[in-house]
């Protein structure tokens, strides 16, 4: 009785508002429906579509890209930042403290931002590009074909180095300094260290960190919406885009459905993929080689 | 990713070889001039700069007017500041903005730490094969990304009459967040020695005089953390409010922030003091609670 109380409050919000949805997805991608009308069972016609769109294609890969892209130069970049405010010196304290801010600011600030900042016309970049003597500045960075999708990569990374930065900190921390004291009296260099202690130590802070990328930027949705919608063309346009756009704006919410369960699908794969190839053995490694 | 191999490590940490006094002079000679910190510094000084320029280009920004804006140095608080953008999006919605996301923020951070210190305080006192299916269910939902949930939640909210409303927001936004409270407050939970609860037990205390006298008082550190991890997520949430409401009334910050976009064009001095105006009040609480809240924002990370 007292497990059903301590339970069922969480299993109806969560049930209704986590479970149904992934089963009416399901569903909904054998019907056609607008929204408002009657739905329509269509059998597999939404996902014989799905298999000839090429938008759909287009936006799996430019989500590829997006994926690969940010785990490339996010995970060294926040190694590399991490490293640098676990050491010793004072100052480094203070930087990690500014380090943090953008993750104070919501999705929606730090896209607005980022557009006055990046306006070809009046914006500081261009400002820059125009006044320092570095024309490569001055172009319209979201609305080029060829800069577009590399200027979204950037944002994201802007939003979320602090974040990964932060883990990496703690993961530094952990590592007990016996095993620096140890490698000192062998006289290995400090690149030596970093290849031959911290990097093997910090393999459960990468598992974490790398999940927490590729998962993001594969459902990657709200700087990409309020900038670019996808454009130019569909440089931008990712698979979450794409399934929101055809849901609201095409109100083909059974096509949009297929789209949604791809997405899904892709995530949870992707999920449990690095958990195994990379998580086996993650919890004991964090005090491995103390001996 | 990389993973050395564990010979290498091993080789790390075993007894110097013979020479062990050129190796100790050797490595103190590393730890006295180092270039690679010279290195380092430059380094973190460039991502220091990436990180604050946007940030003072924003502050400057929302100091100019519209007409200042287009004339004046970008970079340089030269030719007139002013606060007056600050009212100008104050009296233009941006107060009902915050009320609602304050609203939202606190319901849903409640909402999702009570049930899921329930949740979790039943998971280590379970009697029934009800609690383990439950569980199992609950961390599946760690897995599945809430952005391919939208197309059934706009259906499930249309139907559920709730459409447009902030009881929509607080629902759904909590209902996302418990795979992940559930899991992290389970892990603290489960390290209160089980010796304290047999005894408080052995005296008679019903399971709800040893949640509420035992369990709560011991848990608010997480509860903080979790608190803090909720909130911020919600607060910043973009996507749920975009797709489950659409008048001006429900907006919450993140999406009234971009209708002043679509408002307000142009006026990017306006837009740039609506932004900081809503991250006001994160400010305060990071600066005012630093460690709880870097705790907080790592919160997935730790275990």
């Amino acid at each position: 009785m007292a497990d059903f109380v301590g339970f069922a409050p969480t299993m109806v919000l969560y049930g209704g508002l986590i479970l149904l949805p992934i089963g009416l997805a399901v569903a909904l991608s054998f019907y056609s429906w607008n929204g408002i009308g009657k739905m329509r069972y269509v059998g597999g016609a939404n996902w014989a579509q799905f298999f000839h769109d090429p938008i759909a294609g287009h936006s799996l890969e430019v989500t590829g890209v997006l994926v690969l892209a940010s785990w490339l130069v996010q995970t060294p970049l926040s190694m590399a930042l991490g490293m640098f405010v676990a050491g010793r010196q004072r100052y480094r304290a203070v930087y990690a403290a500014f380090y943090l801010l953008p993750l104070l600011l919501s999705t929606a600030g730090i896209a607005l931002m980022w557009q006055s900042l990046l306006d070809p016309n009046f914006g500081g970049i261009a400002w820059l590009g125009e006044h320092l003597g570095m024309p490569f500045l001055h172009q319209n960075w979201l609305g080029g074909n060829s800069t577009a999708l590399w200027t979204i990569v950037f944002l994201i990374a802007w939003q979320f180095v602090p974040f990964h930065t932060l883990l990496y900190q703690m993961g530094r921390k952990q590592i007990p300094d016996v095993l620096y004291e140890a490698a000192a009296l062998d006289g290995i260099t400090p690149w030596q260290q970093f290849l031959h202690i911290t990097l093997p130590q910090l393999r459960y802070t990468i598992v974490v960190s790398s999940t927490l990328i590729v998962v993001g930027s594969l459902t990657y949705f709200d700087i990409i919406y309020i900038l670019t919608v996808g454009g130019p063309g569909y440089t931008t346009r990712v698979l979450s885009l794409d399934m929101y756009l055809e849901a609201f704006t095409n109100l083909s919410f059974g096509y949009a459905s297929v789209l949604a369960v791809v997405l899904g699908v892709i995530g949870i794969a992707v999920a449990l993929v690095l958990v195994r190839i990379t998580g086996f053995s993650s919890m004991e490694s964090q005090r491995e080689g103390m001996a | 990713m990389s993973v050395s191999a564990p010979g290498l490590r091993l080789r790390a940490c075993a007894p110097a070889r013979p020479g062990l006094a050129a190796r100790m002079r050797r490595a103190g000679h590393h730890l006295r001039a180092r270039p690679g910190r010279a290195v380092a510094f430059v380094l973190g000084t460039v991502w220091l700069v990436v990180v604050l320029a946007p940030i003072y280009f924003m502050v400057l920004s929302s100091l100019r007017n519209e007409g200042t804006y287009i004339t004046a140095n970008p970079w340089v608080p030269t030719g007139g500041l002013t606060f007056s953008e600050y009212s100008t999006v104050f009296h233009a919605g941006l107060g009902t903005y915050f009320v609602n996301s304050v609203i939202v923020t606190g319901s849903s951070v409640v909402l999702t730490l009570t049930l899921s210190l329930a949740m979790s305080f039943r998971v280590i006192r379970r009697t029934s094969r009800f609690a383990g299916w439950s569980l199992r269910l609950v961390i599946f939902g760690l897995a599945i990304p809430i952005q391919a949930l939208i197309v059934p939640l706009y259906v499930i909210i249309l139907k559920l009459g709730i459409y447009d409303t902030l009881l929509a927001l607080i629902l759904t936004l909590s209902a996302s967040a418990i795979p992940v409270a559930v899991l992290i407050m389970l892990s603290f939970i489960r390290d209160i020695p089980r010796e304290l609860i047999d005894a408080m037990a052995v005296d008679g205390a019903g399971e709800w005089r040893i949640f509420g006298r035992l369990i709560v008082p011991l848990s608010r550190p997480v509860l903080a953390t979790l608190g803090i991890y909720t909130g911020l997520n919600v607060w910043n949430n973009f996507l749920i409010p975009l797709v489950l409401t659409q008048s001006n009334g429900t907006a919450v910050l993140p999406l009234g922030l971009y209708k002043f976009q679509g408002e307000y064009g142009i006026d990017v001095p306006a837009i740039m003091a609506a932004v900081l105006l809503s991250v006001i009040p994160l400010v305060v609480l990071y600066v005012a609670m630093r460690r709880q809240f870097v705790r907080g924002l790592s919160g997935v990370g730790l275990r």
